[in-house]
Order: C-alpha cells, then structure tokens, then sequence
C-alpha cells in the first residue's frame, strides 16, 4: 500500500512522467500496431514469392515496383480507382449539400433531430445487406428496371456505373454530416446580409456560403474519396467483371498468395491518399473533420 | 491492423526460415520426375480423439445442416467420435492453399490444383491409410496418383472427382448447348450474359477448348502451354471479356444470377445447378463436347494439426460408404467409394456420373497446377508457370 502511494506520489512530483505513462499505452497502439504496420507493408513490399510453394523469399529487388509501374493493366485499375472515388466523391457532394442545407437551415429544430438520426440510420445496417440489396435492385428484373421501364430507361446493370451509384449511396452520411456541421457554423446573419446588399440567392451561395462551407465539404471528400480508393466488395458485387486496385490486392492476397505484390499494390492507394491529403491541407479542411 | 503487424511478422519469421533453401526464385519447382517434399512423418497409430477439429472444404463437402437441415453428415461424426467439428468453405483452391499456410485447420478437401502446392510446402503430411479402414474400398484407379501421392508415399485419401460443366437457362438458351463455343464464340447468341469462373486455372478451359478448335496450336494438356499457346488462350479469354457479364468464385453469387436471368450461361459446379434447380428455376447443365476441366479431390491432413485422431476419424468417415454417398450426391459428382454407388438415393447416380468408369475419368483434365517443365513431357520448350497464370488473369479483367 505504501509503495502504491509513494509512486502516486512520486507520479505527482513529475509531471512529464505522469503524461509519458498516460500516454503510452496509446501511443503503442499508434506507433506499432499503425505505423509498423504500415512499415512493415512497405518492407514486404520489396521481398517476392517462390511462385511453386508461394513462400516469401527476402530478396530484396525492385522487381515489383518495376512490374506495377511498366505493366499497363496496373495503370489502367488505377485510373479507374481513382475515377471511381473521385465519381462517388461529386455524387455525394451533389446530394449532400442541398440535404445538409435544409437539416441546418431550414428544418425546425426538432425536425432537424429527426433528420440526423434518419441520415445516420443506415449505418446501422451492415455493408454487405446493403451492398446485396443494390445488387438485387439492379439487377436485370429489379425494382430500377420496374421503375425506369415505362420511362424510357433501363438499370445500368452490373459495371462500373452500377460501382458508382452502390458506393455514394454507402457513404454518404459521411460526407452529409460535415457539411451539416459546416453549415450550422455558418452565421444566418451573414447569409441576411449578402441578401439586404442586394445578392441574389444565386450569388450569395456562390460568394458567401460556398466559400465559407467549402472546408467542410473538402473533408467530407476526404472519407468518401478515401474509402471508396479502398474498396473492393462493392465491385465484386456489382461490378460485373471489372476490378479495382483494391481486388488486385485481395487476388494477390488469396487467389496467388503473392504478399509481395499485394503490398507493393497497397502502396499505391497510400501514396495517392497522401497526396490528397497534401493537397487539401491548404484549405483547412483537416480542422474541420 | 494489429493482425496485419503480425501476420507480415509470421510471414518475415517464415520467410527466413527457408530463404537459405529457397533462394534463387523457383527453388521448390519440381525436378525430373516432381520435386521432393519435406520429409515428414505420418500418423503410427490413432490415439484418444482430441473433441476438435477444423475443417476446410469446398463448399457442399462438409455440410452440417445450415445451408439445409435436411443436409447434415458433420453433425453424426460428431456424435459418432466426439470431435466437435467447425467448418470454413473456400471458392477456389489458391484460397485453400493460402488458408492452410496458417495452420489453423486439421484437414482439407484439396483438389489436384492445391494438393502438389501444400505438400511441396511442407502444409500437409502423409497419409498413413492403413488407419482409414474405409480407403480399401476406394477406387483403385483414383489412388496413387500425381495428385494425391509422391513417389508412392500417399498424402491423403480421395473423396471424389466430377468435371466443370456448362450450365445454362432452359428457357432461353434454345437449342440447348453441346459446345463450349456458348461461352466463346465471338456471336454467341447470349454474348452479354455469360459467366466465367473467377481464378486463373479457368485459362486451362481456354486452352482445352483451343485444343479441339485450333489443333495447330498443337495444345496437348491444357495446363501445360507454351507461349505461344498461352496467348492465344489469353487472347481468347480477352475477347470473351465484354461478353461475360460477371465473373464467379462464390458459387451462391453465380446461382443467384442464373435465377435472376442476369448470366444465361456460363461454367458452373454441379451442386450450382442442382441449387438453383430446386429453387424452382429453370436451369440444366451438360457435359460439351469438346471435354471439360474438372477435380479429383483429396482430403489431407496438416502438418501443423493438433487434431489428428479426429483428422483421421474424418477422413474414414467422408469416405465411409453411407456418407460418401450423401456428399456426392448432393454435390453432384462421383464418389470415391466403390460401395457408395448402393446407397445413393437415386440409384442411377454413379452410372450417370460414371462413378466406376476409369476411361471416362481419364478423359476429364483434372485442375492441375501449372508449372516451367511442360507436364505434358514436352523438353524442349518452357512452360508458363502458375505465376504467369495468375499474372495474366489479372490482365485478363483488365
């Protein structure tokens, strides 16, 4: 008991000590279970398989760079990834920010309630229900077929488009709920008085609302863009037959127990986060997410 | 994450274990007549069952009644020996050599394109089959072979084999298909609304089909191809691309679609067909002409295995008559026990799936994997390797 409270006492007398011990069983997490990882993805990344027995010879070469950069499929699966997240990315800002606008401007309050916990609903339900659903509402006799028919249309069926679609409506919430947040920072007075200068509603969304929510829109990109870079059921469920950098990981993973060059493939979805995450620094969305 | 940090420190411990004998790229490939697999001993006697075991199958191999009550051959061996049994499924046999590297299953039902895999890695061990009384009464022609034995050391006891086959809509594909040509013809009718099996050794379908439609391509086992071969199979497989409307390792995902009318046809399993047919759609297989690829299954036990009396009460049971019936039947292929065809519900079901008929199953290409000395004796040229393959598949899907 004594000894307990000489430390509690000792404890108290350091106080950069007491942080050191606070903080350490976190900063453990991060640092080895996050970052190495990460470090060890990277690592792997220069090693390569005996292609018969699939072990991990720790050669170290630059072969599987060398394979991701020149073999043009690699190329080809990351353009679409990235044109894929970037897609999702405008279709959610698109639907989000007129939603996000009424719950914070509009809606009485007790409306506004009911309307983030409506937008937050679907988050309860697993992934795989939802990404199921759309593959059977998608489908060649499903619901979209019902509905588009008498119109003139037809569902896109499973491809890319269909990707797409199943991804924004999977994310979302997270790019609705900082815009929401975003837009409830933004003073009512401000909007009245763009109005009282004699704006219209036109021009004081694009010279005042815009500017001011654009932060919070950027970080709403970051999680829709950044989950749909990782993704790979959703395209296996109704993407048909195309792949995205994701499935190559998986595939190599799986299908031909090459480690290696999955984690050589991993790496590229980091470096283009990085980048973005570089890019969009300036605009001071990191403090808005 | 954490797992992640792990597994890549199990692969970094694996991997410096064996760089010294591996070294130099294809260090495990087979020599002259195979290669030689870890020196390992199998089982002298069974001991007291350990009450576990972890089963790795192919789906519809070891049913315990979840996908349907009235399927269940795990939950008697349980009763029967004690063993509590859990059961993992895999799509497609790279998933099953990839699972058994962990080392957290007692035995796998592998088929011919995993089995020389995981013995060459030293995954699974011999097969003592004096300990499995029912492997006397296993067609003689399915043992002590390339797929399941090495240099007459046996690593595993057969379950069954059965060819890939060509399932297709009744009600939309008429006439009904006699050729792969259904699924590769540049104008075929249901171009758009096919389907391809998802994993590289679906390239041998190209090339057995290759075989009987571009014979001076000169293709004698469609694993072994050359590379002239191999691209030409490639190349088929990049045209069939726009017609296939997905591809399939999830056999539930493929019958769904068939259900849907979204695929109209396409390769399938048996056990597919025969799923999709008692959900009341209209929907039937056949065997083309050209041949097909297919399995001959093994179950094996792991090196690593903890399990192994259970292992072993197992594989007895699987291939007991009464059970090997129920399995092959319900997947629909042949069983590996000569006194399974008896207790088949449908007596005519060996006949049909030509059970005891060893010049038929000779004429199935049993999925095979792939490797640089052509299998099929050639000397003077090299093969493409299951890297290759697999390299290609991903080109494939572009």
């Amino acid at each position: 008991m004594t000894a307990l409270r000489g430390a509690s006492a000792f404890l108290h007398r350091t106080p950069r000590l007491r942080l050191g011990v606070l903080l350490s069983a976190p900063l453990l997490w991060l640092g080895l279970a996050y970052l190495g990882a990460l470090a060890a993805l990277f690592l792997t990344a220069f090693w390569h398989t005996d292609p018969f027995t699939g072990k991990v010879i720790t050669d170290w070469s630059l072969d599987n760079f060398e394979t991701l950069v020149t073999d043009s499929v690699y190329r080809t699966i990351t353009v679409r990834t990235v044109a894929i997240a970037a897609g999702v990315t405008v279709v959610d800002a698109l639907i989000a920010f007129p939603m996000a606008f009424y719950m914070a401007k509009i809606a009485s309050p007790r409306a506004r309630r009911i309307l983030v916990i409506a937008v937050l609903t679907p988050l309860w339900a697993s992934y795989l229900v939802k990404a199921y659903s759309w593959r059977t509402m998608l489908s060649g006799n499903g619901v979209l077929h019902w509905l588009l028919d008498p119109i003139g249309l037809d569902t896109p069926g499973y491809g890319l488009p269909a990707t797409v679609i199943t991804l924004s409506y999977l994310w979302l919430p997270y790019m609705i709920l900082p815009i929401y947040a975003g837009l409830e920072r933004l003073p009512d007075s401000l909007v009245d008085a763009s109005g009282d200068l004699g704006a219209r509603p036109g021009r004081t969304f694009r010279s005042v609302v815009l500017p001011l929510t654009f932060p919070a829109i950027v970080a709403g990109s970051i999680f829709t863009f950044s989950l749909s870079l990782g993704d790979y059921i959703t395209v296996k469920i109704v993407g048909g037959t195309s792949q995205m950098l994701g499935n190559v990981v998986y595939d190599n993973i799986g299908a031909a127990n090459n480690l290696p060059f999955a984690a050589t493939v991993a790496t590229v979805p980091v470096v283009i986060m990085l980048l973005y995450l570089a890019a969009v620094r300036r605009t001071g969305a990191l403090e808005n997410i | 994450m954490l797992a992640l940090a792990l597994f890549s420190a199990g692969a970094l411990l694996a991997a410096c274990g064996t760089a010294s004998e591996d070294s130099g790229g294809g260090g495990g490939a087979p020599t002259e007549n195979g290669f030689s697999p870890p020196d390992l001993p199998a089982l002298e006697k069974l001991g007291e069952p350990e009450g576990e075991l972890s089963v790795l199958a192919w789906p519809g191999y070891a049913e315990d009644g979840s996908t349907d009550p009235e399927i269940d051959w795990v939950t008697p061996f349980e009763k029967e020996t004690g063993c509590k049994v859990s059961v993992k499924t895999f799509g497609t046999s790279d998933e099953s050599v990839t699972l058994m590297k962990t080392g957290d299953y007692d035995v796998v039902s592998a088929s011919g394109d995993a089995s020389l895999r995981l013995i060459a890695a030293g995954d699974v061990e011999p097969v003592n089959t004096d300990l499995v009384p029912n492997y006397a009464d296993i067609f003689e022609f399915l043992k002590d072979k390339p797929w399941n034995s090495v240099s007459g050391v046996e690593y595993g006891t057969p379950h069954g084999w059965g060819a890939n086959v060509l399932a297709y809509r009744t009600d939309q594909v008429k006439p009904a298909p006699t050729s792969w040509s259904t699924v590769f013809d540049p104008n075929s009718p249901q171009k758009g609304k096919l389907t391809a099996y998802d994993s590289p050794i679906y390239i041998a379908d190209a090339a057995l089909y290759l075989m009987k439609h571009q014979p001076d391509l000169g293709i004698k086992n469609p694993y072994a191809l050359d590379d002239k071969q191999f691209t030409a199979a490639v190349d088929l497989l990049k045209q069939q691309k726009p017609m296939v409307s997905e591809y399939w390792s999830d056999y539930l995902k493929e019958s769904q679609a068939l259900k849907n009318g979204d695929v109209l046809a396409g390769t399938a399993w048996q056990v597919t067909v025969n799923l999709t047919k008692g959900e009341g759609s209209p929907v039937d297989s056949v065997l083309p002409s050209e041949g097909a690829t297919g399995w001959s299954d093994t179950w094996m036990v792991s090196a690593k295995s903890q399990h192994k009396t259970c292992a072993y009460k197992w594989m007895n049971h699987i291939v007991s008559p009464e059970t090997n019936a129920q399995v092959a039947e319900y997947f629909g292929e042949s069983p590996a026990n000569e006194k399974a065809c008896a207790l088949t519900t449908d007596k005519t079901h060996c006949d049909l799936y030509h059970a005891g008929d060893a010049d038929y199953a000779s004429k199935i290409w049993y999925w095979t994997t792939p490797i640089a000395q052509c299998l099929d004796g050639r000397k003077d040229v090299k093969c493409k390797d299951y890297g290759e393959w697999t390299q290609a598949w991903t080109e494939i899907k572009g």
